[in-house]
Order: C-alpha cells, then sequence, then structure tokens
C-alpha cells in the first residue's frame, strides 16, 4: 500500500503562462504543463523513456534566468514563473526544426512516414514553409540488411528514441550512438549492419518510436508507414507496478 | 555566309530546350536541332534507396503524367518481387492508366494545342491561347476543362490524390475500390463520352484547313512502336511492345520486357540531354521510331470499344492505315481519349472490380527488373538493378517523349525547311516550329505552354555572331 502523501510538504505551487497551477516535487515542467494542457513540443522526449534533453525544442522561458531551460529536463520549484510561448522561443524552436531539416535528407514527400510523421507535423505546427539553412545533403546510407526493419539514416534527427527503448524497456541494448556532432549516428551493436546484431531481439519497439521514416517496416511504399506509440505507457507502468 | 537561327527558350519536359536552326549562305535551311538542356539526374540519385519507394519517388519525373510513372516503376518492381499482382489490382490500375491518359490528352489537345487549331498558325497570338477559346468557343473550352477533370477526379478517387497519388505500390494497390467511388466514376462517363465526341465532331471541321502542315508535320516514313494486346487490340498497361514499320507491318514483337536493350538502343547526343533511342536491328539514325497514340492508333487492328472503333474507322477510311504526317497525332489523341472512358467503364463493370485483395506481398526475389507501360505520350520503359539488401544500385529510364527524339529533331528540320526564310522572322513561322513539337506532346508543352505562348525568342544571327534579326514572344 503506497504511503499517504502530506500535501502540504510534498507539493508545489508555480505560474506557467499565467495559470497558477501545482505539482507534486520532482515533477518537470514539462510532465506540468502537459497536465495542465499547455502545449511544449517536444521530438525526443517519450513518456516512459528517460529524459534526454536533446531536441532543444521544450525550452522555457523562466524568470530571473536569463538562460531558457528544457522543459522536460527541469524540475518545478516552489513560485517558479514559466513561459513556454514567446517570439524568442518561437525563433528558436522553427530554427532548431529548419536545421534538422538541412541536417540530413528528409524529403517528406516520398518518405514511406510522409503524413504520419512528428517532425513533418512539428514543421507544419511551427509554420515552417522553408528552410532558410544551406541543405547538407550527406551522403548516408540505407540499413535494409534486417529481415522485417529498415534503418534509414537520411531521415534520422537522432532523437535516441530507439537507443532509450532499446536499452530500457527491452533490455536489450542493440542500439547506440557513434560519433559526435553532425558525424553522429545510430548503430547496431558494435557498428554491424543490423540484420547481423546478435542482440536485436526484433521487437519493432524502436519502429513504433522512431518520430520520422528513420526506422520502419520493409515493404513499406511512400506514406505507408503509421507508428504505434500508446503501448509504451502501458509497458513502463507494468513494469513499475511489479514488486 | 552561313548563319544560325537560336530559339532559345523552348523548355522541355519540367525544363528547358533550344531549337537551332543552321542556314546556309542562300538563306536555306541546312541542319536544325532541338536541344533538351536540363539534367534530371533520376537514375543517379535513387541509388542507394530501398526498391518499395521507387514508385513514389519515380512519380516525380513529372507532375502531368505521374502516373505514368507509378505504372511503369510498379510493374518493374513487380517484376523484382518476381509477383503477379491480383486481377483486380490489375484492372484498377488500368483504371488510373486510362484516367491518366484521358486528362493528359485533354490537356495537349484543348489547352495547348486547339488554338493553334480553331485560330490558325498565324493568329493573333494575344487570342490564340486558352483565354481566347473560352472567350471565342467557351462550350468546346469548356468541355476540355471537363474532361480533364474526369480524368484527374478518377485519379484522386481511387488514390487519393491527383498528382503523386501514393496508391500504386509494388505488388498492386494498397486500398480496394469503394462502390460508393465506383458509382461517382459511372456516373461522369455518359457525359464524358459527349465531351469526347463533340470534341470529335469540333474537330472533324478544322482537320482540313491545314494541308501544308499536315504536309510538313514531321511527315516521313518511320518505324512506329507501343504496346499491343495479344488481340491485337489497343493497349497502355501490358502486353507485348510492337515495332511496326511505315505500311503498319510487324516488325518485331517485344514479349520479354527484360530483352529491350536488343530492340532499343539509346544513342546520346552532344547537342541534347535527351537520349535518341533508335530501333537497335536497324541501327542510328536509321531505326528511327515513334510512340505515343498515332503509334498506338497505327499499330493496332482495333480498340476494342464501340465508339472508339468507329471513329478509328474514320480516321482510316480518311487516311488509310498508317499516315505518316505527326500531324495526325491529334486526331489519335481524340480517339484515345473516347477509348479511355469506353474503357473506364468497362472495368468498372467487372464483377470483381471491388475485391479487397488488391496487393500481392512478397520480398524481392530478382535482381533485376522491367516495366513497360504507355503514358500517354508513347511507351515508358523503368529498368531497376538491386542488391540483395533490396537498395537499388542502378536505373535506366527510357521515357516516352525521349523514343519521339529523334522524329521531333527530323521533324523541326522539316517545318523549318519548309517554313522558314532566312532572310526575315515571322511569327507565324516562330509558332509552326513549336507546333511540330507539340503535336508530339512532349512535356515541355505542358509545362511552358499552358497560355499558349512559349516564350520565345529566335534569333538570326551571321557567322561572325552579328545579329540580323530577332523575334521574341515573352
Amino acid at each position: 500500500m503506497n504511503t499517504p502523501v502530506d500535501i502540504a510538504t510534498e507539493s508545489i505551487t508555480l505560474r506557467i503562462d499565467d495559470k497558477d497551477v501545482s505539482c507534486r516535487k520532482g515533477e518537470t515542467v514539462l510532465q506540468v504543463a502537459r497536465e495542465n494542457g499547455i502545449d511544449i513540443p517536444t521530438l525526443c522526449y517519450m513518456e516512459g523513456l528517460t529524459v534526454w534533453g536533446g531536441c532543444r525544442l521544450c525550452m522555457v522561458e523562466i524568470a530571473g534566468s536569463p538562460k531558457l531551460q528544457a522543459a522536460c529536463a527541469t524540475v518545478c520549484t516552489e513560485g517558479m514563473i514559466i513561459s513556454t510561448q514567446s517570439p524568442r522561443l518561437e525563433n528558436y524552436r522553427r530554427m532548431i526544426v529548419e536545421l534538422l531539416f538541412a541536417e540530413r535528407n528528409h524529403v517528406c514527400s516520398v518518405c514511406v512516414s510522409n503524413g504520419h510523421c512528428e517532425l513533418q507535423t512539428m514543421a507544419v505546427k511551427l509554420g515552417i514553409d522553408h528552410v532558410r539553412f544551406a541543405y547538407r545533403f550527406p551522403h548516408l546510407e540505407v540499413d535494409n540488411s534486417h529481415d522485417r526493419m529498415r534503418m534509414d539514416h537520411n531521415r534520422c534527427i537522432l532523437c535516441t528514441r530507439c537507443v532509450r527503448v532499446c536499452a530500457e524497456i527491452e533490455g536489450a541494448h542493440t542500439k547506440d550512438i557513434k560519433g559526435r556532432g553532425v558525424l553522429a549516428a545510430i548503430i547496431h551493436d558494435l557498428d554491424q549492419n543490423w540484420g547481423e546484431s546478435s542482440t536485436c531481439t526484433s521487437c519493432g519497439k524502436c519502429v513504433n518510436i522512431c518520430p520520422t521514416g528513420a526506422l520502419t517496416h520493409r515493404g513499406t511504399a511512400v506514406g505507408e508507414m503509421t507508428k504505434k506509440t500508446t503501448f509504451l505507457p502501458y509497458l513502463t507502468l507494468m513494469r513499475e507496478a511489479q514488486p | 555566309m552561313n548563319k544560325t537561327i537560336t530559339i532559345e527558350g523552348v523548355t522541355r519536359i519540367e525544363g528547358h530546350a533550344r531549337i537551332t536552326i543552321e542556314l546556309d549562305e542562300s538563306g536555306k535551311v541546312s541542319d536544325a536541332h532541338f536541344h533538351v538542356t536540363q539534367f534530371r539526374g533520376f537514375e543517379k540519385f535513387v541509388q542507394g534507396r530501398p526498391l518499395t519507394e521507387m514508385p513514389g519517388i519515380m512519380a516525380r519525373i513529372c507532375g502531368i503524367c505521374p502516373v505514368s510513372h507509378l505504372m511503369a516503376s510498379a510493374k518493374a518492381c513487380d517484376d523484382l518481387l518476381a509477383v503477379d499482382i491480383p486481377p483486380t489490382a490489375n484492372k484498377l490500375r488500368r483504371i488510373m492508366n486510362l484516367a491518366q491518359i484521358v486528362q493528359s490528352h485533354a490537356l495537349s489537345f484543348f489547352h495547348l494545342s486547339s488554338p493553334d487549331l480553331l485560330f490558325g498558325m498565324d493568329g493573333d497570338p494575344a487570342s490564340r491561347n486558352i483565354f481566347g477559346l473560352i472567350r471565342d468557343h467557351p462550350e468546346f473550352a469548356r468541355d476540355g476543362i471537363l474532361l480533364r477533370k474526369f480524368g484527374q477526379d478518377i485519379i484522386a478517387l481511387l488514390g487519393e490524390k491527383k498528382i503523386h497519388p501514393a496508391w500504386v505500390v509494388p505488388g498492386g494497390v494498397n486500398a480496394p475500390l469503394t462502390a460508393q467511388h465506383r458509382d461517382l466514376i459511372l456516373a461522369e462517363i455518359p457525359a464524358a463520352l459527349s465531351r469526347a465526341a463533340r470534341a470529335l465532331e469540333y474537330f472533324h471541321t478544322v482537320r482540313d484547313r491545314y494541308p501544308a502542315e499536315v504536309d510538313a508535320f514531321a511527315n516521313f516514313p518511320t518505324l512506329f512502336a507501343g504496346l499491343i494486346s495479344p488481340a491485337g487490340l489497343i493497349e497502355h498497361y501490358d502486353g507485348a511492345l510492337r515495332f511496326v514499320d511505315e505500311n503498319a507491318a510487324p516488325v518485331a514483337d517485344l514479349t520479354d520486357p527484360h530483352q529491350y536493350p536488343s530492340m532499343i538502343g539509346e544513342a546520346v547526343e552532344k547537342h541534347s540531354y535527351l537520349k535518341s533511342p533508335y530501333f537497335r536491328p536497324r541501327g542510328y539514325p536509321e531505326g528511327i521510331y515513334r510512340v505515343g497514340p498515332l503509334a498506338r492508333i497505327i499499330l493496332a487492328e482495333r480498340c476494342g470499344t464501340p465508339r472508339a472503333d468507329a471513329e478509328l474507322g474514320i480516321f482510316r477510311t480518311r487516311l488509310g492505315r498508317s499516315p505518316q504526317s505527326s500531324f495526325h497525332y491529334h486526331w489519335a489523341r481524340l480517339i484515345e481519349i473516347l477509348y479511355g472512358i469506353e474503357m473506364i467503364q468497362r472495368l468498372l463493370e467487372y464483377p470483381d472490380i471491388l475485391n479487397t485483395h488488391v496487393r500481392s506481398r512478397a520480398r524481392p526475389n530478382r535482381f533485376e527488373g522491367v516495366g513497360i507501360s504507355e503514358a500517354p505520350r508513347g511507351t515508358l520503359i523503368h529498368h531497376y538493378r538491386i542488391d540483395e539488401n533490396a537498395r537499388m544500385v542502378w536505373a535506366n529510364l527510357i521515357i516516352a517523349t525521349g523514343n519521339n527524339n529523334l522524329a521531333m529533331n527530323r521533324g523541326v528540320l522539316q517545318v523549318a525547311q519548309r517554313f522558314v526564310d532566312g532572310t526575315h522572322l515571322e511569327e507565324g513561322m516562330l509558332n509552326r516550329v513549336e507546333a511540330v513539337i507539340r503535336c508530339f506532346d512532349p512535356c515541355l508543352s505542358c509545362s511552358t505552354h499552358a497560355l499558349g505562348q512559349m516564350p520565345l525568342c529566335i534569333e538570326l544571327r551571321n557567322s561572325t555572331g552579328e545579329l540580323c534579326d530577332v523575334l521574341q514572344r515573352d
């Protein structure tokens, strides 16, 4: 049986976008905002996985701090005054998504995830109708060696959701990251072809959790790849419920 | 003193082209070339992509006839999977392909070419366009626009989008036809047939006005090529690729698509990015052949649908079995519109058309695949090679317009010799050079001539580069 919570000492009150809200100690700004119907955009965050804080789309302004903070990785404190929307934040978010598009070869129109892609949806939401930065057009491989799944590095945004779900939920830790900066890339085992991995259980969680067309089922054609992400909170909940 | 006339800004398949006409010392035309100056690079940049993406990527070659590339690409992919697609999927693909042919032909005939025919080759360019057509021949223009809409609506009902639908996939199509959508299409058939019939009536009133153009618009004997059904009927989706001579006598049948390189050679000319395919057994450039509606009409015994066959009868009574002037592409195009509408109706009335099994699933089972289909402009070939992980390693495309490249070049020369006088330039001459290209309906007319005006500039220079005369049309 759970220990009764002392609401007076365990709860925190704060203000997000001029709305007074309260939460329990330890909750992050992102969690509290979403519980209160305040939308903060994210790409790398996924409920049920550890926080990565890599995409920087959830940056918010906190009164008294000149620095922007990642809402997913910032724990609420008493009396915080937070802004989730401002011209400055919109500008940064837009720039971040534009840079994601410029970094690799996404080409939405012929992507298997066209119409079902979080990156694409985010771009639409942020009103991105063009990219102001020069595209890098890197030469990247499609790893089609797995029997059922495909890794297209051209469409990877390095959110590491796949790395985390593989390590934390499936427990296989087949995927990881190599390199730094623009040279960073998702790898399997010791940077082998996915199909040669001895640790991959072919569970497919990475495919379903990938926000873009980077991880897909083999044999899908343009626009056919839809992802099912609702499984994750249930898996996490069941795991936590076990003694 | 030799002179060269350059027509700069004739744009091609979504791109750019140039025509040069060379004059000898007496001002007579000695040679002419149709230069396609744009490079697309599809065969290169698809390398490394999974084969299942090919139809979607290849459809982007064209915004007017994406369905044609979808068909040829999907057929090449079916070949790589080594599957027979479900019979219903075959019929559904055929319906979309015919809808594409109807809408593209309507665009070519009504929007692009009919202003020349109705207002005359020497007509005022200010009104010789679709707007002039709407003003002076509103019923005719409306028929054209609605026929195009008929085809586009079918594509959208089947594939959710009018342009670049993702519905055609390796192994079939990704969604069956609903009874509601079938009935919507069937309800439009009678009106579409009436419009096509009215267009033909209209065409019969003007077709005899242009004897000089009939005589000089790429009017020379060549081979013709196109798909043909086993029963000798006109065919746009499958069947053998037949070559016939100038008398419509069969020269060769290609039944195995993989063997196309034995029939078709691809020459490269320094003056153009567009390849010059030729019938290999006859060599280059003697192996010149033409494709497209006129070729299909010539090589088929008959269409196989009543109204189209009746019109084909009139065509053959009037022009013979194998008319060689490319001017007759226009008539052939109208016959194909009629055929397309009738055939769509026939296919929709098959009892299994609503069957939900419309996709065969398989892994790649071959390393090489070839798909051949008929685009509105003619025979289209997609040829792919993949690696053991189903990624593209090589592609070769023979685009419908490319098949006509040699004939278009010769057509430009012929029309220039007939109409161009090197001592001065006239608007009508400029338009006839365009109009001969327009007969073939290469994509350049689609992309640049939508208002009846290609932004053309003809310059006449002498051998020292001095500008002698210029004729500009923006």
